[in-house]
């Protein structure tokens, strides 16, 4: 097992005619990964790399089955995107774009909620690197030869910063079950603590490790409910100890504005809860290590 | 994006926001000018700054006539102002805004914020206006009022009335009072703001409920949509590296540390930050030169570094995904062959291919230094920004 995504897992890809996209469907496809389709209004009836163009995201959920769906769509339409995977009935959907309005975002979850939890989607990202299940299937932008397959389960807001983890571990012949991106926007679809609610009761993760940064209290939030909910080991990084208050530094949501949002706090916080804190970012991997 | 406090009024009172009579000068002369054209006995001026603070720094003065204001007008255009929001430079002051002065019953603090907790827009507002936030939040936490707004319906009359009823206004302002809780929300919800602050809010002695400043923040990222926002920014307020590094689609911020940094994806550039401070050194900057790091990028990266006079040595850090190390080490190459860099460059290549790009680095010929952990990147960059600094005072 892994979460969300499997090697008989039937994807989608929006907005697949773009360049980045059509790129990274090649990189999927060579993975492995099962991307039965692409969509992009207006040219229905073509094909990338294969692989079936539908007009609209239900006629292409009708026509292949798809289960998930990878959001390539510019940000002033990536929104209505998300929406458009949400209505046709997709279950798991990742959106790479980096830059759609906060206030889309508000928007997006709250069409989210209007299914009913058996049939609601699943989102991650946006602004994220994607998730990979290593050895099945891949949906996002990441480099999959950097991961092994194994019981490590990753969550990180940071695309690169989650390669460097990957490759630390490696280096040391652990392998990772599933890495989840859940993105460096303020507002996103999946916090730490949804997915550590999946890695949790997923039988092949026996580790966790998290990779944060500062701002937004989705940490916090995590430190809470590993203290009550998981089981597991999980160790923690958290990248910002030397940003400045009040700047946003690269990711929209990676600014510093309240109480309890910067490095030091969240350290302190996790480390609170019981999780294992690497001090720096170059032993993450070993300190993952040591807890296995 | 931020905008200045004669422009946010301008905004909120399109949307039905009260603002006491004001007019803006670029000149004392015309500031004098202005009070007298918009008439009454008392005036305040007030430095257009994109900072907090200003009272207290001295950008804000209460005038009883053409001499006071003239006065302070020349204590201020041309000065820079140093608030606790500003860092020790200051942001300089080169618009002011006139004000007539209102006779003050009661102060409120109300703010509109992103709240990423419950994901909405959420409004907070304290009868304890006049203090900044973060004191009402320290000293009477009990007096703050929140409401959170559903997406699908927005503010609703009703959750105005509770806010100002909590906030102990009386029943005949209740009116006034939704009318600008609804218009700083509509203004907040449709022209993609991210924060909206009236502190303080006042009510009048003649029964009035008006912005006596306002400060609005924008969404960067909906700054498409809004050109008319886009058009009232103000480059004179923020750091000339930040601006010329966003023109360039990089995304930068600079700090006062003398190791420059140059990596790609943000979340990677604070972790190399962070190993650079544990490793004794102190980072000069933030540059997220993105996932691509294309010769391109990597020569307008140490184009940006190199301009902060106090660098004296750059550490860059790429994990080659999509990219492999080959390629990337090709554009470090080209960029120091283009870019005059003095000072000691430190290379760390990680991901695909790597053997090949630490090949190129060590043909070209070039005084790249080269590592191949995190950790040695940064310690051997602070070596090399000690050694560098030791050679300098010896010249000397």
């Amino acid at each position: 097992m892994s979460i969300y995504l499997d090697r008989d897992t039937r994807v989608i890809v929006q907005g697949i005619t773009g360049r980045m996209a059509q790129f990274h469907t090649k990189d999927m496809l060579d993975y492995g990964t099962n991307v039965v389709g692409g969509v992009v209004p207006g040219k229905g009836g073509e094909s990338v790399h294969g692989v079936p163009v539908f007009d609209t995201v239900k006629e292409a959920v009708e026509v292949t089955k798809a289960q998930a769906s990878l959001v390539f769509v510019p940000p002033p339409f990536a929104a209505d995107s998300i929406m458009e995977a949400a209505d046709a009935g997709i279950s798991y959907c990742v959106c790479i774009t980096d830059g759609i309005p906060a206030q889309d975002m508000i928007q997006v979850k709250r069409y989210m909620m209007r299914y009913p939890k058996e049939r609601r989607m699943v989102l991650t990202g946006p602004n994220c690197a994607g998730t990979i299940s290593p050895g099945k299937a891949m949906l996002g932008i990441m480099p999959g030869h950097i991961f092994l397959q194994g019981n490590v389960g990753i969550v990180g807001r940071s695309g690169t910063l989650g390669y460097e983890a990957a490759a630390q571990l490696k280096e040391r012949g652990i392998g990772v079950s599933t890495s989840v991106g859940i993105g460096g926007d303020p507002i996103n679809g999946s916090s730490f603590r949804d997915i550590l609610e999946q890695f949790e009761n997923d039988e092949d993760t026996h580790v966790i490790a998290m990779i944060g940064e500062i701002g937004g209290p989705q940490e916090a939030e995590a430190a809470a409910y590993i203290q009550e909910h998981v089981s597991k080991p999980v160790v923690a990084y958290v990248a910002g100890l030397t940003a400045p208050k009040g700047r946003t530094m690269g990711h929209a949501g990676a600014i510093i504005s309240a109480f309890g949002e910067s490095a030091s706090e969240k350290v302190e916080i996790l480390s609170a809860a019981g999780v294992t804190v690497a001090e720096n970012p170059a032993v993450i991997g070993q300190t993952i290590a040591g807890v296995m | 994006m931020d905008i200045h406090e004669y422009q946010a009024k301008e905004v909120l009172n399109n949307f039905g926001v009260e603002i006491p009579a004001g007019a803006l000068a670029y000149s004392p002369e015309q500031a004098t000018y202005r009070a007298r054209e918009m008439g009454g006995e008392k005036w305040v001026v007030k430095a257009q700054v994109h900072a907090g603070g200003r009272g207290k720094a001295g950008g804000v003065k209460l005038c009883d006539n053409d001499h006071d204001i003239q006065a302070a007008c020349e204590g201020m255009f041309g000065k820079k102002l140093v608030t606790h929001q500003t860092g020790p430079e200051g942001i300089g002051i080169y618009r002011v805004y006139v004000e007539a002065a209102v006779p003050i019953d009661r102060e409120i603090y109300l703010g509109f914020v992103l709240d990423r907790t419950s994901q909405r827009i959420m409004i907070v507002a304290s009868a304890e206006g006049g203090m900044e936030i973060e004191d009402i939040s320290a000293n009477k936490p009990e007096s703050i009022v929140r409401s959170t707004v559903e997406p699908a319906v927005g503010l609703r009359d009703f959750q105005a009335r509770e806010i100002s009823f909590k906030l102990g206004i009386e029943p005949s302002l209740t009116q006034s009072m939704v009318r600008t809780l609804q218009g700083c929300y509509r203004a907040f919800r449709e022209l993609d703001a991210t924060m909206v602050e009236i502190n303080p809010l006042v009510i009048t002695g003649d029964g009035r409920v008006l912005a006596l400043d306002a400060k609005m923040t924008f969404d960067d990222n909906a700054l498409f949509r809004h050109p008319q926002i886009s058009e009232l920014r103000d480059k004179s307020q923020e750091d000339p590296r930040e601006s010329r590094a966003a023109d360039r689609g990089l995304s930068y911020v600079g700090l006062e540390g003398n190791i420059g940094c140059i990596v790609n994806g943000a979340g990677l550039a604070m972790a190399t930050m962070d190993t650079i401070k544990l490793a004794g050194g102190e980072p000069a900057n933030f540059l997220d030169i993105g996932g691509g790091a294309t010769p391109e990028r990597v020569a307008k990266a140490f184009r940006l570094v190199m301009s902060d006079k106090n660098v004296q040595a750059v550490l860059v850090n790429i994990f080659a995904g999509i990219n492999r190390c080959d390629w990337v080490a090709e554009g470090v190459v080209q960029a120091l062959k283009e870019v005059q860099v003095d000072v000691p460059v430190i290379v760390r290549l990680a991901g695909t291919n790597v053997e090949e790009g630490q090949k190129i680095l060590a043909k070209s010929g070039l005084p790249i230094i080269r590592a191949t952990t995190l950790m040695e990147a940064a310690e051997r960059s602070v070596s090399a920004w000690r050694s560098d600094k030791s050679l300098n005072l010896k010249a000397v």
